[in-house]
């Protein structure tokens, strides 16, 4: 499978504080990577800076590269803009904004251009099927979104992701906050998903790796230990950390 | 040897004697603001109402003329009141957008030694007397309006000169004074905005600008209808930095007429009108009440549907 | 339909766009660029109004116009009347509506369980912070002038500016004791304290910095308060002939002064007034910024 994202010799710095070191990962297209490891190992930091949202922490420095599609993410003149449209994120918390379920999903086609009404309706429809939130929400696409449970919240976050048709999604604990059912239709929505686009997720939940992943990367203290397909690096650890941590013995 | 004896009920009357003081006292200045509303309400109605039972609503409301002195003294009041409505509508047009805008640079986009130098600037505006606002608009706006009257009717027979004083300098000295108000309370909405907003309107590939108009002052829109609210208030309460600048005479508030607000009439009125004269200026009084009364409740209203809105 | 296929495409062809290829956005500019010059015109403003003040003002200050008063038989000119009278003014209205303002946040704090009176008092807070000057004005001139017989005084401008700014100090006093964590309140109700005892060893100390700013904010207000004076305060600017008398007395403070320079065209001594004022308006605003950097319980030492 092709590479769709490679990360290079890649270091992190909170003002004097290092959070990543030279991590090299690449990410492959149209399959699941997941980053595990405890908190504070660097797995989210690392995935926001596949899309550039760490640009906002103040007092951060960022060197090595990161290669999207042949393209280095991190040279001068990278339009934002068009990245995070490539290269979506969903966050821990569902955060659909105050506003009608289909502006929500509608919102960032609109940002990107589109105003043909009937357009706009066929991306929101078609955005809540691959969500999977299409049948829940078809008779109240009007009413505000906070009006939506947890997990629906998350599963329109998705689709609000999904309608300015990504490449890369990449998830940020996705199911840290929702009930066991919730995480499981959204475990399934992402296996779903994996046909089409490319997903980098990190989970603080070993088992969820072990379940949807085709690929897992060990984080520990801003290095990475080991990566590899998922069922090697469960059953067959090379390096002792990664057992230890997988097995429960700490984190 | 006294400790041992203490029982957990022994202190309990001489202490409750200053406890209960305390609580009664404590109530009373909580009370104060309940009678002061009170009290001026009775007041103005009091006062504001005789005026209207002699000389009849409309003649006072609906009646454009206004001669209290003369030999058929009328006292109508209606350009009066339209002339504030119009004015602070005016300057609500200009001042939400400048207001809005320097509260959306403070909240989104300055960095913070900019941040703080806009800010002191803000407070600094805020503190400023009436006085001077009015001071500075006699010898600063004035002159300017009279010159563009002077370019703009210099062959009109029918205008009647105003020497500048006229509702546009009124209207620009109320945009300038209500911008701290607008400033601050619309900062304080968008501020309140969570950040995670911002974040995933970001992760769409939206850029900061978008973000800021799309996402962030939508989710501030009740706080903003609150600034705008209080804004017209501090506007149309406003007396001593309009009195002098717009003219004071009274007329249908076209922008180079010379006109008179609610307030400004009190003002100028107040030290020798007797009899229906005075009478009439606490009627004036009483409209300004009844305006603010409307605007507080509109401002409650508007703040509920916020909490119902989950902000 | 074949226009729906197109616009998808069009989503499709924004992908296919490289990273590089700087999108320009002609409304982003616009706006950011609004952002800025709105925030120009206030910061101008404020510097016009400043400057100005100091350049007609400046010039024309004089010693002898703070240690006299205007005489035309001794031909003085001089603002010390307004001056004294501007801060009898200031101490009367704070004697009055600090203790009820503070004892009233108190009490809507620490003692009243919510319900129908506490919104009442807070709606009430929240109109009389509405309430227009000229309104204040007559309401005082009928209530405090009038019907309590204290005529033009200062004692009835002081009750009048008193009423006025009672929300400032209750607002900033609730907000002060909000923000006195309840773990203080358990610690000295658990070792027996009585209520009255904890509020006056234990909140108000914590909450002095949330008061002192609410009293700062209403000098400001009592300094630069006009309209509410005229009709209660009156207009005479003579130097006081008995220290506790003189609050019985009609008396002119400065914004007042400056008002009947100014429609007489007196215009060089409005300037010297209005410049006494912005030191003054100036020294608070600094006063309350050393405040609240001084108090500032986040802030490490």
């Amino acid at each position: 499978m092709e590479n769709k994202i490679v990360a290079k010799n890649l270091n992190l710095w909170y003002g004097e504080k290092q959070a990543l070191k030279n991590i090299d990962l690449d990410i492959k297209e149209k399959s699941i990577t997941a980053f595990i490891g405890p908190s504070g190992c660097g797995k989210s930091t690392f995935l926001k800076t596949l899309n550039r949202m760490n640009d906002y922490v103040d007092n951060i420095r960022i060197e090595g590269d990161v290669i999207l599609d042949g393209e280095n993410i991190y040279a001068d003149g990278v339009d934002t803009t068009i990245l995070r449209k490539k290269v979506g994120m969903v966050f821990q918390q569902p955060n659909p904004f105050p506003m009608t379920i289909y502006d929500n999903v509608a919102y960032g086609p609109r940002i990107h251009g589109i105003k043909d009404r009937k357009t706009l309706d066929k991306i929101v429809e078609e955005s809540l099927k691959d969500a999977a939130l299409y049948d829940e929400v078809k008779d109240r696409l009007h009413t505000n979104a906070l009006g939506l449970s947890g997990g629906q919240q998350q599963r329109l976050c998705i689709a609000r992701c999904l309608a300015v048709e990504p490449e890369v999604i990449l998830l940020d604990e996705p199911t840290s906050a929702l009930d066991p059912i919730s995480t499981l239709k959204i475990e399934e929505l992402l296996m779903e998903l994996k046909a089409k686009y490319t997903i980098a997720i990190v989970t603080h939940n070993m088992q969820q790796a072990s379940r949807i992943a085709d690929y897992t990367a060990f984080f520990l203290i801003g290095e990475m230990i080991e990566y590899g397909k998922t069922d090697d690096l469960f059953s067959r650890p090379q390096d002792e950390r990664t057992e230890n941590y997988i097995t429960g013995r700490f984190g | 040897m006294e400790a041992k004896n203490l029982s957990i009920f022994s202190s309990r009357k001489s202490k409750s004697v200053t406890e209960r003081t305390a609580a009664i006292i404590l109530r009373i200045c909580a009370i104060m603001s309940i009678v002061a509303v009170a009290s001026i309400t009775i007041y103005m109605v009091i006062s504001g109402t005789p005026a209207l039972f002699s000389q009849g609503f409309a003649d006072i409301l609906f009646n454009p003329v206004w001669n209290p002195t003369g030999k058929n003294p009328e006292f109508g009041i209606l350009y009066i009141i339209i002339t504030s409505i119009f004015g602070v509508a005016a300057a609500i047009v200009i001042g939400v957008p400048i207001g809005l805008l320097t509260a959306v640079y403070l909240s989104e986009i300055a960095q913070p030694r900019a941040r703080t130098v806009v800010r002191s600037a803000v407070e600094l505006l805020a503190g400023i007397p009436s006085v001077i606002y009015g001071l500075l608009g006699i010898l600063i706006i004035n002159p300017v309006m009279y010159d563009i009257e002077r370019a703009l009717f210099a062959n009109d027979p029918n205008h009647q000169m105003t020497g500048g004083s006229n509702l546009l300098s009124a209207i620009l000295v109320l945009a300038i004074m209500i911008l701290p108000t607008l400033i601050n309370i619309s900062q304080t909405a968008l501020e309140a905005v969570p950040d995670n907003f911002r974040k995933s309107s970001l992760a769409l590939g939206a850029s900061k600008i978008q973000t800021i108009f799309k996402v962030v002052i939508p989710a501030a829109r009740n706080g903003i209808l609150s600034a705008i609210v209080l804004g017209v208030g501090r506007a149309i309460g406003e007396a001593m930095a309009i009195v002098l600048v717009s003219g004071n005479s009274v007329n249908f508030p076209t922008p180079f007429a010379s006109v008179r607000f609610l307030t400004t009439g009190i003002v100028t009125d107040f030290a020798y009108a007797t009899g229906v004269h005075l009478d009439v200026l606490y009627t004036i009084g009483l409209v300004l009440f009844v305006f603010i009364i409307v605007i507080n409740i509109v401002l409650t209203k508007v703040v509920k549907a916020g909490v119902a809105n989950g902000k | 339909m074949a226009n729906n296929s197109g616009d998808k495409e069009l989503v499709r062809s924004a992908n296919m766009r490289s990273i590089y290829d700087k999108k320009r956005r002609v409304s982003d500019t616009i706006l950011n660029g609004l952002i800025h010059l709105s925030t120009g015109f206030a910061l101008t403003i404020v510097l016009v109004i400043l400057g100005y003040i100091a350049f007609r003002g400046v010039p024309e200050l004089d010693f002898g116009y703070f240690i006299n008063q205007t005489s035309i038989l001794k031909n003085t000119v001089g603002i010390l009347p307004n001056i004294i009278n501007t801060l009898y003014m200031i101490v009367l209205t704070l004697l009055i509506a600090v203790p009820i303002g503070v004892g009233g946040a108190i009490y809507l704090n620490e003692y009243a369980d919510g319900g129908r009176f506490v919104d009442l008092v807070s709606f009430t807070t929240e109109v009389l912070s509405g309430i227009p000057s000229i309104v204040y004005g007559l309401f005082g001139y009928l209530f405090f002038g009038i019907f309590m017989g204290l005529s033009y005084s200062i004692l009835t401008g002081a009750l009048t500016l008193a009423i006025m700014v009672l929300p400032l100090i209750s607002r900033n006093t609730q907000v002060a004791l909000d923000n006195v964590p309840n773990s203080y309140r358990e610690a000295a109700l658990g070792i027996g304290s009585t209520k009255w005892y904890m509020i006056r060893t234990v909140l108000l100390p914590s909450a002095i910095p949330g008061i002192l700013t609410g009293i700062i904010l209403a000098m400001g207000r009592v300094v630069a308060e006009s309209a509410a004076l005229i009709f209660t305060a009156g207009a005479v600017a003579k130097l006081p002939s008995s220290f506790f008398g003189h609050i019985t007395t009609s008396g002119a403070t400065l914004t007042i002064q400056l008002y009947f320079e100014m429609a007489k065209g007196n215009f060089d001594i409005a300037f010297v007034i209005a410049v006494v004022l912005m030191v003054i308006v100036l020294t608070l605003n600094f006063l309350a910024r050393w405040i609240s950097m001084r108090f500032d319980v986040n802030r490490i030492k």
